[in-house]
């Protein structure tokens, strides 16, 4: 079972119940679980949908979107059954945070699907998680049969008048299914190629229906918002971002783990405090910030970097989905950004040529370069690839791989000029050398 | 080929238990086709592989054509077409993992099994494939056998980890092999 960190700096709000059995339901139960469904209930979709908005409750998959005023995009009347979806599909390289949310509080994701749909006005919810979470998947699906056999499920919720129906899905191994839009053709048997927006989800989702989907942290969190209220909720963060983040810590730390902390806390502290800084006595040489698609950041860009979606994004990355990835100064940062670059030219779904291509190009630019055949004019040729990708694919995978190669070669741009010309890597630990 | 079961109305490939889940499966979603993911993967964990039969039964249990099923397959990386070993051995190798010495790992498993990317030992016990984040980065190195997870490993760790996965086999050979491992076998027996 994975390790669980810990903090004296955390604000356990969606991590509250970690550690402590939350999976079994009268635990679940006995710590104040399914009470904020019960209110929602009893208070009704408008009062659900003004609390969200209050709460400045950020989609915790990356893109940062209100989810309150998500929810309110879907319109009241559809002739089509509407629906939500939970986006547990996490692969985003550096972020394994919705893994312990389904390992240990289940039932929280239950509840916050209950509790977006009954915003809605849905009657069913899915859950989608990735394949290789199995184990996780069988946890999910006990805990939902537990919610059914309590009456929390089914056709009429709490003994209301209300239907709801929750059914779980795997997916069988592909990161592009974590967009919103593949994600709902492979909910419906297809190949995870995105759809062309508009029409966005709210309106035209799955099955034709308008769709809420959330990410589970995001959908997790709700239980929380309600029983704290929106505006207490937002409190807990900055400006704009309300609550908490799971944040991923990985890489070089002593102490790497999963730690919840109010938005807008320092990344600094996160390296050095919260994670016990670099390892082995070694030095900062980049932190990744919210997985392995956001820019990369130097140790003075870090300095004073609160983690939220605004503050983050004017230091020119993005706060995405919180897994932050910390780099010593023994790393090869052509190596990361091949081994980066690698992931999405895997991934890409082929759906698009400048991501299908761009991807693939910028792959061959980076091993010929690590291995020692690079040119001066590969580096402005990687960087005129990725810019020529930037916005040119129907969904963000695209942008996924060319905005870190951009913060790469701009950033990093003398490592890789030690690469020319035969030059060994300087920092060659298992690279086959290519000098011959 | 395994032997056919009968199922309560049709023919199947499967276990009793499988068709039965596959019988409530497609009845589950707003859309039948909605099953076919999920199907493919079970299928796959009881078979071993998604061999023509399994792709011929799934297409006509979902009620699409065994093109369409291919079509759908072929996309998502942990559907296969070839027999694996009994246990798959992923070593992710993504960032979070690389830094902590993720390719010294998946080397090591290359050195004891004798196999590289997607190969299989000659006695079926093992195959072994380098993959992409499997969401353990905090736990990091980490690799996958089948469906278990194996958090923070060394490269020394490897030939224990191999050992306890041996000792599973041989508790399955007497008398209950997996029909994963079984369509593997017999494989093998017709090639020859």
């Amino acid at each position: 079972m994975p390790r669980l960190a810990s903090h004296p700096d955390e604000v356990k709000i969606v991590s509250r119940r970690f550690g402590m059995g939350a999976a079994k339901i009268d635990r679940y139960l006995k710590l104040g679980g399914y009470a904020s469904a019960k209110k929602c209930l009893e208070q009704g979709p408008d009062w659900i949908i003004n609390e969200m908005k209050l709460s400045n409750l950020r989609g915790r998959g990356g893109a940062g979107f209100p989810a309150g005023m998500k929810w309110s995009f879907v319109p009241k009347q559809s002739a089509k059954p509407k629906y939500v979806l939970v986006n547990g599909d996490e692969s985003e390289p550096g972020t394994c945070k919705d893994h312990l949310i389904f390992l240990h509080d289940p039932h929280a994701v239950i509840e916050g699907t209950i509790i977006a749909g009954l915003a809605i006005g849905a009657k069913v919810g899915f859950i989608y998680l990735r394949g290789e979470y199995r184990y996780l998947l069988e946890i999910m699906e006990k805990a939902v049969a537990d919610a059914y056999a309590k009456g929390f499920l089914g056709n009429n919720i709490f003994g209301f008048d209300t239907e709801f129906q929750v059914i779980t899905q795997t997916g069988a191994g592909a990161y592009e299914v974590g967009e919103e839009s593949a994600l709902m053709e492979s909910l419906e048997g297809k190949r995870g190629i995105p759809r062309i927006k508009p029409p966005f989800p709210a309106v035209v989702g799955l099955y034709g229906g308008p769709t809420v989907i959330n990410n589970a942290e995001t959908i997790a969190s709700v239980p929380h918002v309600i029983e704290m209220g929106g505006a207490a909720y937002a409190a807990v963060g900055s400006a704009r971002n309300g609550g908490t983040r799971l944040f991923s810590v990985s890489g070089h730390v002593e102490h790497p783990g999963v730690y919840e902390l109010p938005m807008g806390y320092n990344l600094k502290k996160i390296v050095y405090d919260v994670a016990g800084g670099i390892r082995g006595g070694r030095n900062l040489k980049a932190v990744v910030p919210g997985g392995s698609s956001t820019p990369v950041l130097l140790p003075e860009e870090i300095e004073n970097l609160g983690m939220d979606f605004d503050q983050v994004g004017k230091a020119g990355s993005m706060l995405g989905s919180a897994g932050v990835v910390v780099i010593d100064d023994q790393t090869c940062m052509v190596e990361f950004a091949l081994r980066t670059i690698s992931f999405y030219q895997h991934e890409s779904c082929g759906w698009c040529i400048p991501c299908r291509e761009g991807t693939d190009w910028l792959k061959k630019s980076l091993t010929r370069f690590h291995d020692g055949f690079g040119e001066a004019k590969d580096i402005d040729n990687i960087q005129y690839l990725a810019e020529n990708m930037l916005g040119r694919t129907f969904c963000p995978l695209g942008d996924a791989a060319a905005m870190p190669t951009l913060a790469f070669v701009k950033k990093f741009r003398k490592e890789f000029e030690d690469h020319l010309n035969g030059k060994p890597c300087p920092f060659a630990k298992h690279v086959e050398l290519a000098v011959i | 080929m395994s032997p056919r079961n009968a199922s309560s109305e049709t023919m199947t490939l499967f276990s009793p238990q499988l068709a039965a889940r596959f019988d409530a499966l497609v009845q589950k979603y707003p859309a039948k086709r909605s099953a076919l993911i999920p199907m493919l993967l079970y299928a796959q964990d009881e078979v071993g592989y998604l061999s023509d039969a399994v792709i011929a039964e799934v297409a006509e249990r979902v009620g699409i054509t065994e093109l369409d099923v291919r079509n759908v397959a072929t996309y998502y990386s942990m559907l296969r077409f070839k027999p694996a070993g009994r246990f798959n051995i992923q070593v992710c190798t993504n960032i979070s993992c690389m830094l902590l010495g993720a390719f010294e790992i998946y080397e090591r498993f290359q050195e004891e099994l004798g196999i590289g990317h997607k190969g299989v030992t000659p006695d079926g016990v093992f195959s072994l494939e380098e993959v992409e984040c499997i969401g353990a980065c905090c736990w990091a190195p980490a690799i996958q056998v089948n469906y278990e997870f194996h958090d923070e490993i060394k490269p020394e760790l490897v030939p224990g980890i191999l050992d306890g996965y041996r000792g599973r086999v041989e508790i399955l050979s007497d008398g209950s092999l997996s029909p994963g491992w079984k369509a593997q076998a017999e494989e093998k027996a017709s090639d020859a």
